[in-house]
């Protein structure tokens, strides 16, 4: 699976892709993998801020929950009302899949996360523990 | 002993395959100190015929062929045989919870029925697979507001059964809920005025039970709208289930809190009975406890299963929506019994002779004393109000092997020398005959308060 | 051997019911169908509608019309798409799934006991309360605590009322603290019993033999803490040989040791919880005690406790008069409060005190025994075919984990599945979270060595059919009238409630999936 070289990424399996002072965050298809057949997603409200590290949702599978971390801190522009019905895209395309998009408050946090080749390393990591 | 089934031979035989010298040998990782060497002071071993005459005893010294007309949140109903022959069978008495959904379609096809009807009874559109009785899943209501809410504040109406009221307190102290009660009004039920002036934006909920704790039906269309206004929730707390045979559902409630006891669960000294939770569907993943929903298995056979678990404590543990794991499963398999038995037409029957024979003992019983609240319309149950003290009355009524109402004062002081008194379809013509005379009876120089 | 079967070895000891197909009630009913008859009304007739007004239902509630015949039928053939304990064994870790004794129904159902109201006066209640009395002395004397209440109606509830007494007792010091220290190993009830009652959790890593690692716990306790929870046996099975340092180790800095009673059955007549510094703890009478799981309940999680929590029980608490007569004490000030209405779940007070009436000292002691004795057989004849992650004795339950099969890719939750082939229930899999893949099985002393021969036996036949055929366990059970569910869509979907089918021109469109 290829990860794209424009998004960053958490070692919480969270993506974010910015343009401009927008950032969109969705959950790497590692993170889909590991979870199984989502069947819920617990977005934040339009409006609500989020914070760097800070948990704003989660992902449901049948038989586990995953707490959401925000890769960087902003307030909730937009929820992706698409997955009330169709949460299993997240399942089929994990990258192009998003769950909220944020307008950044601290821009320079995204310095600390992670570019898609590092983000590669550090799975096959876990996965070879 | 009789329920182990192996010989001494078969345990020497297994300590060797074990590798043990003695049974002892498995239990020396206790420390010394903490072993018991001596026998536990508990009654030495019975036969089965002495374990039933120990019971039978015991029995013996609880009221035996007395009348009753005791209600108040727990409800003397004729129990259907088959509800036994059923539920006593190994299949349902001996099995587990059904997580192996394969070999548990029984279950949980029965589970599946019982929501159906509840939401069919109450005018909800969930409803959950039990909780533990109607004083807990009150309070669990009232948690489920607050999560959906994200508000604190709580109202209670005082007609709510009391030990409901203790319950719900006992709950929500910890959990940053403030709980404030509302007074009934002079036609005994949750007084709209006072409501409305308490209703703030803060507000999550206000719980009503109806009929409350007085027998009386609260307006539920009324409550409905002024919470509604200000965003918050109604839950309504039912009793009394048979009383949905014949008074409308409580459509309007965002939550119905039910005592399911009424439906073939014997009186039991008070428990097990059966709680059940049901709501508007937008709150699903706001509703504690098991839910069974329809699937297909991978030939594309109906079947049932557990379903939305991630809400519960095996998985979400301190995020749970309740801590709660084992229920009522067996209770609310006698309800399901009980509520197919009696059925569309039954229910409704069933529901007026009840109405009818507490009509009947109001009539006769209230020439004796006051009927209070008379004006407004209840169900099964009604408050007296005699010139006698009720510990007096209540003493004359058991020399005739009546017990007779519940005494309020403890509750409602202010209500003075009142009674609670109740009427269902076992209850006799002859047996409320009977008490009116004793109550006719009063002599007249009669016990100060 | 032939690949080509179902099965590899002996024919499974059970088949399932596999040929009737019942529909649910509400798909066999029809207006005017009767199942009851009322005695006639002996009292004047009313006009609901006149009597209630608005509160009158217009609407009747969409009932199944069924006769008793059907009835019977309907709720008989469910009863056999039903595993229960009646049929076989349960190995299913912590849930102490043994036989519930019918003499145990039979007194719960006695006239006088069966219907007694919960309001009736005291002095006609003598029989409940001394019922009551004795099953409270009985678990007084087998946990070694000074106090007990019977209110809680589960064993979650008795967490929460255990914790409750917790916090009130830290309360009256002054100090209700902040935290409760929780091992990872812990049931899922546990932390969600903490939350509720306003702690926070403190996770405690379990050590590398899967228990209580003291010095690490003597790390974390300090001012905040409020209590731990402790599961002893723990849920691998194991016994806190350490459990007088944990003890003191928490009593020292004024913390309290809480333990969660679910593995009593290893206890029981051995040993005491109050002797070994537990200072309260809940039991659950539908495990150690053989009250009948039903289902998924009804359960009763009475709280025992240390004298100096005793004035914090909830309210009432049974007292005895000097005249012998019992009666519930309601004067209770520094009360934590009710956890529920009324008394408890009575009937299963009766039931727990028959199961010990009917073993005595004795046969208690003997139980317990033979529960350890059956664990540590099976651990004894499957250890050289599934992977022991923890060398540490094993009292009533023995943890395996599925780390020889998976490189098969068979999983826990596989042949547990194909387990079910063999005619018996699943053990519990994936629990404790300490353990991945874990197969945690508890025999409980009801079964026999033929029972258990078979077990090992069907275990022993899944672990060569894991390596040499891993398909037929990946994709069990093969013999049940349903195979495996989709739980995916009914999460994504849920459908909890069956639905009349919508009639449109006379035609009448099937609601989602009733076919066969």
């Amino acid at each position: 699976m290829s990860y794209p070289q424009n998004y960053k990424y958490t070692r919480e399996h969270e993506w974010i892709e910015v343009t401009g002072k927008t950032g969109t965050i969705g959950i790497t298809d590692y993170a889909q993998n590991s979870l199984g057949d989502i069947v819920f997603v617990d977005a934040p409200k339009v409006g609500s801020s989020v914070s760097k590290g800070g948990v704003f949702g989660s992902v449901e599978s049948v038989k586990a929950v995953s707490d959401l971390y925000s890769p960087a801190s902003g307030t909730v522009t937009e929820i992706n009302e698409s997955l009330i019905d169709a949460p299993e895209k997240i399942n089929t395309d994990a990258h192009s899949t998003w769950i909220i998009k944020i307008e950044l408050t601290n821009p320079s946090e995204l310095d600390s996360l992670l570019a898609a080749a590092d983000y590669e390393k550090f799975i096959a990591e876990e996965t070879g523990k | 002993m009789r329920y182990l089934p192996k010989s001494d031979a078969e345990r020497a035989a297994m300590l060797r395959d074990i590798g043990a010298a003695s049974i002892n040998d498995l239990f020396s990782v206790i420390p010394d100190e903490y072993r018991l060497t001596r026998d536990l002071k508990v009654p030495r071993q019975m036969g089965e015929s002495e374990i039933i005459d120990h019971f039978k005893a015991a029995a013996q010294k609880n009221a035996n062929g007395y009348i009753s007309f005791l209600g108040a949140g727990a409800y003397r109903h004729y129990r259907p045989v088959i509800i036994d022959s059923l539920v006593q069978r190994g299949e349902f008495l001996t099995s587990y919870t059904p997580y192996q959904a394969e070999i548990t379609q029984g279950t949980l096809q029965a589970i599946f029925e019982f929501q159906t009807m509840i939401c069919e009874l109450t005018g909800m559109d969930i409803a959950n697979a039990s909780m533990y009785d109607g004083s807990t899943g009150a309070a669990e209501a009232v948690m489920m507001a607050v999560r959906v809410t994200g508000r604190d504040g709580v109202l209670v109406a005082r007609t709510a059964h009391p030990e409901y009221r203790e319950v719900m307190h006992t709950y929500a102290q910890h959990q940053g809920h403030d709980a404030r009660e509302i007074n009934y009004g002079p036609d005994g039920r949750i007084d709209l005025a006072a409501l409305e002036a308490a209703l703030t934006d803060q507000i999550a909920c206000v719980l009503v039970q109806s009929p409350n704790f007085f027998g009386i039906i609260e307006d539920i269309p009324a409550i409905a709208e002024i919470m509604h206004k200000k965003g918050a929730l109604l839950i309504v707390s039912i009793a009394e289930a048979v009383s949905l045979g014949i008074v409308r559902p409580p459509v309007e409630a965002d939550i119905v809190s039910m005592e399911a006891q009424s439906f073939g669960v014997a009186l039991s000294y008070g428990g097990p009975y059966c709680g059940v939770l049901a709501a508007k569907e937008k709150y699903l993943r706001q509703m504690p406890g098991r839910l069974v929903g329809e699937t297909k298995d991978t030939e594309g056979r109906r079947g049932f299963v557990l379903t939305l678990s991630t809400r519960e404590q095996h998985i979400r543990r301190e995020k749970a929506t309740s801590n709660i794991c084992t229920n009522q499963a067996l209770v609310a398999l006698m309800a399901t019994v009980f509520m197919t038995v009696y059925g569309k037409q039954g229910i409704r029957e069933l529901a007026m002779q009840n109405l009818a024979k507490a009509k009947y003992a109001a009539d006769t019983l209230g020439k004796h004393g006051k009927l209070l609240f008379a004006k407004t319309p209840r169900f099964h149950e009604f408050v007296l109000q005699t010139e006698e003290s009720p510990k007096q009355l209540n003493a004359r009524l058991l020399d005739k092997k009546i017990i007779g109402g519940l005494p309020l004062k403890r509750w409602y002081p202010e209500l003075g020398n009142a009674t609670l008194w109740c009427a269902t379809e076992l209850t006799t013509k002859e047996q409320i005959d009977a008490a009116a005379g004793v109550l006719a009876g009063a002599p007249v120089a009669v016990e100060a308060r | 051997m032939a690949t080509t079967s179902k099965f590899i070895g002996n024919t499974p000891k059970v088949t399932a019911h596999l040929t009737q197909n019942e529909g649910l009630s509400f798909e066999k009913s029809s207006p005017g169908k009767k199942g009851y008859k009322l005695a006639p009304l002996d009292v004047p007739e009313v006009d609901a509608a006149a009597l209630l007004g608005s509160a009158a239902r217009e609407n009747e509630p969409l009932l199944p019309e069924l006769s008793e015949i059907e009835i019977i039928r309907h709720f008989t053939r469910l009863s056999t798409w039903n595993y229960a304990i009646d049929l076989g064994m349960y190995p299913l870790g912590s849930c102490t799934m043994k036989y519930n004794p019918r003499v145990n129904e039979f007194v719960s159902r006695l006239e006088g006991i069966a219907e007694a109201h919960p309001y009736q006066p005291e002095s006609l209640s003598q029989g409940s309360l001394e019922i009551i009395k004795l099953l409270q002395d009985c678990l007084i004397e087998i946990t070694g605590m000074n106090a007990i209440t019977l209110q809680p109606a589960a064993g979650a509830h008795g967490e929460f009322t255990g914790i409750l007494l917790v916090r009130a007792y830290h309360e009256s010091t002054g100090n209700p603290r902040k935290t409760i220290i929780i091992p990872d190993s812990a049931h899922g009830t546990n932390p969600a019993t903490a939350a509720s009652c306003g702690y926070q959790i403190v996770n405690l890593k379990s050590n590398s033999q899967g228990g209580v690692d003291v010095a690490a716990l003597a790390q974390l306790v300090n001012e905040d803490t409020a209590a731990m929870m402790l599961t002893n046996p723990s849920t691998i099975g194991v016994f806190e040989n350490e459990i007088h340092n944990i003890a003191h180790v928490l009593h020292d800095r004024g913390a309290l040791l809480y333990m969660d009673g679910a593995n009593m059955n290893a206890l029981v007549g051995k040993t005491r919880p109050g002797d070994f510094g537990v200072d309260v703890m809940h039991l659950n009478l539908h495990k150690t005690f053989s009250t009948p799981h039903g289902g998924g309940g009804p359960g009763s999680g009475p709280v025992a406790c240390k004298e100096f929590l005793e004035p914090f029980l909830p309210s009432p608490v049974l007292a005895q008069g000097a005249d012998g007569l019992l009666h519930w004490n309601y004067d209770r000030p520094q009360s934590v409060g009710r956890v529920r209405m009324l008394y408890g779940n009575f009937g299963m007070f009766v039931r727990a005190l028959a199961y010990i009436l009917a073993n005595g000292p004795d046969g208690l002691r003997q139980t317990t025994e033979d529960a350890v004795l059956n664990a540590n057989y099976i651990r004894k004849k499957l250890e050289d075919v599934y992977e022991l992650p923890y060398t540490t004795p094993s009292m009533h339950e023995v943890v395996f984990s599925d780390k020889r099969q998976t490189k098969n890719g068979v999983k826990t939750g596989d042949i547990a599945k194909r387990l079910i082939d063999y005619g018996f229930h699943p053990y519990t899999t994936s629990f404790p979270l300490i353990v991945p893949g874990a197969l945690m099985i508890e025999p409980t002393e009801s079964e026999s060595r033929e029972e258990l021969d078979l077990f090992v036996d069907a275990m022993r036949q899944i672990a060569r059919e894991a390596d040499e055929n891993p398909e037929l366990v990946a994709t069990a059970p093969h013999s049940t009238r349903i195979s495996r569910l989709d739980e995916t869509t009914a999460a994504r979907k849920p459908v909890l409630r069956w639905k009349a089918p919508a009639v449109t021109n006379g035609v009448e469109i099937d609601t989602p999936a009733k076919e066969w």
